[in-house]
């Protein structure tokens, strides 16, 4: 089977989050990149697709010329090449997303088929958009499920679990499919060192797309007003443990 | 011009989600006839008579979940009301309906907003990085489509509408093709992390997984819930359901026990719904304690056996 993953290079935020002076962006120069957490687990899941059915897999990103580095991350675990949709930095409202990964999809399907599956996570952990994988299925006339916890291909269908409260809906779709991954479906292997060096020989395909206007157009980012606490300190050390006890009682938290 | 909010419903009741879309729908156009859309049976109808709003209208759909079905109901009705604005709770189903609405009129969609200030473009304050960031944006179409992040305004209260009326959406063979075709139960007993009143959490520094062993003793004698970091589920110290964060389960207890958890923004916007937080912590400049309410500084290894012990100690176990 051929599967494609998109994924998104998003700064690692840590503790507290910092903006660059004009409000319109994180400020980076201290943050290492990941892709969002989500799609981490749509990666992994393709590289084992194709362990277990054979095929192909291939990652796609639009960002800056620095995605290479999450592109290369995929390829070091597993999967075959790369698309890459170079931007200059500034971000694509979700609408001109999924089109430019639509256009990229129609240049592959010119040149080397369809894919069956195609997984993203199941919203980006910065913008948080909720939709550019379900845009991409509407484009594309495919049938989408969203917030996937369990993926298994049965034949030419998909049977798939959602979360529903502390029970999971089940979906039965036929491929080709969209499919969009929540964290914990999988656990996410590292790279090895052979998988990091094959992945530098690994080919990535890039083209750069034009950006249109934004319909939904970001203005600025706003840190929220901290609800910063002087927390108050019980004690050092196991020493402590009757004040804690004491509170437990106060919070009327002791059964 | 008029407003349609997508409402959702549990046992023949408005769930609390939807109330707060119809109380932003409210305050936003405090002008217009605000109408709701609820899809599916008997319940709908029993929940449609709960909506606080001019008309609600229940879209007969037989059967379970099918997101496309909804969306064709929901971009029927706007049509047919003229409506300039779909707005709906930010749950995983508003989401997801609202997107697929997007798509058939083309439109953009801005998800999980706080604010919005009616104009042309229309402004709007959305969440980013699971809450810990803001976004002010224009949305730039003749139809305004957005849901509303959870928790950022107060509830209607339930109330009667002025009429409710069924209506047979026109579906189409497609929009049943991705449904709901079964229900698996959870295996799992013993309290939820989702709904303990108490959690007590290990992070990185518990160290491993069998580090966990006197967290589940402290939380056991609460009897409360264990949770993590998104650290230790990638380390596979623990299973990712126990996992507190902005890609985890979002909590809400009265206490929160955050036991060598730095206090990453990914893990804040799980837990920040917690009424207290006590951190203990080895790291007196640990970013949790910014946002807890008490702390105690020192070796969770051997802070947490001994706060447990004190518990069997005062209660004579």
């Amino acid at each position: 089977m051929r599967v494609l993953v998109c994924v998104k290079r998003v700064p690692m935020t840590g503790g507290r989050i910092v903006l660059t002076p004009d409000q319109r962006e994180i400020e980076t120069r201290h943050l290492g990149f990941t892709v969002s957490p989500h799609e981490e687990c749509a990666v992994e899941e393709a590289v084992r697709l194709i362990e277990t059915h054979g095929g192909e897999s291939v990652v796609l990103t639009l960002g800056p010329p620095q995605a290479e580095e999450q592109l290369r991350d995929a390829m070091a675990i597993g999967v075959d090449r790369a698309i890459h949709l170079v931007t200059d930095g500034e971000e694509w409202d979700p609408q001109a997303t999924a089109a430019a990964i639509v256009e990229a999809i129609e240049v592959e399907r010119r040149v080397g088929g369809d894919f069956d599956l195609y997984l993203f996570g199941n919203e980006s952990a910065d913008a948080g958009n909720y939709q550019v994988g379900i845009r991409v299925a509407y484009s594309l006339g495919l049938p989408v499920v969203t917030g996937v916890k369990a993926l298994a291909v049965e034949g030419d269908r998909l049977r798939l679990e959602r979360e529903a409260g502390a029970a999971r809906d089940l979906y039965e779709v036929p491929l080709p499919a969209v499919v969009t991954v929540l964290e914990g479906i999988n656990l996410p292997r590292y790279p090895s060192v052979p998988g990091r060096m094959r992945a530098q020989r690994k080919p990535i395909a890039s083209s750069t797309p034009v950006r249109p206007t934004p319909r939904l157009e970001k203005v600025r980012l706003v840190v929220p007003e901290s609800q910063r606490k002087e927390a108050e300190i019980l004690g050092h050390g196991p020493q402590a443990a009757p004040r804690v006890v004491e509170l437990l009682a106060e919070l009327g938290v002791l059964p | 011009m008029t407003v349609l909010v997508l409402a959702e419903q549990t046992g023949g009741q408005p769930d609390e989600l939807s109330l707060q879309a119809v109380a932003f729908a409210r305050s936003l156009f405090p002008d217009r006839p605000v109408h709701a859309l609820l899809v599916g049976e008997a319940q709908a109808v029993a929940a449609a008579a709960s909506l606080p709003v001019a008309t609600a209208y229940v879209a007969e759909v037989e059967g379970s979940y099918a997101p496309a079905a909804w969306a064709t109901a929901a971009a029927e009705l706007l049509d047919r009301l003229q409506a300039d604005s779909l707005i709906a709770p930010g749950s995983d189903r508003g989401n997801e309906v609202l997107a697929h609405v997007a798509c058939r009129l083309d439109l953009p969609f801005a998800a999980n907003c706080v604010a919005a200030t009616p104009g042309e473009p229309i402004r709007l304050t959305r969440v980013r990085w699971g809450g810990s960031l803001l976004e002010e944006a224009l949305l730039h179409a003749p139809i305004t489509i957005l849901s509303v992040a959870p928790h950022a305004v107060a509830a209607s209260p339930p109330g009667r509408p002025q009429a409710v009326e069924t209506f047979q959406p026109a579906l189409a063979a497609a929009d049943l093709a991705v449904r709901v075709v079964g229900r698996v139960e959870p295996a799992g007993t013993g309290v939820s992390l989702a709904e303990a009143k108490v959690v007590v959490s290990g992070g990185r520094g518990v160290g491993s997984a069998e580090g966990f062993a006197v967290i589940e003793e402290l939380a056991s004698l609460l009897g409360g819930a264990v949770g993590c970091s998104r650290a230790v589920t990638s380390a596979g110290w623990r299973p990712h359901r126990d996992q507190v964060g902005q890609t985890g389960t979002k909590i809400a207890p009265d206490l929160y026990i955050a036991c060598g958890i730095s206090g990453a923004t990914q893990h804040m916007a799980g837990c920040k719904g917690a009424k207290r937080i006590l951190a203990i912590n080895s790291d007196p400049e640990a970013p949790i304690l910014a946002s807890a309410d008490y702390a105690v500084i020192g070796d969770l290894h051997e802070i947490v056996p001994a706060i447990s012990a004190e518990i069997r100690r005062v209660q004579g176990r």
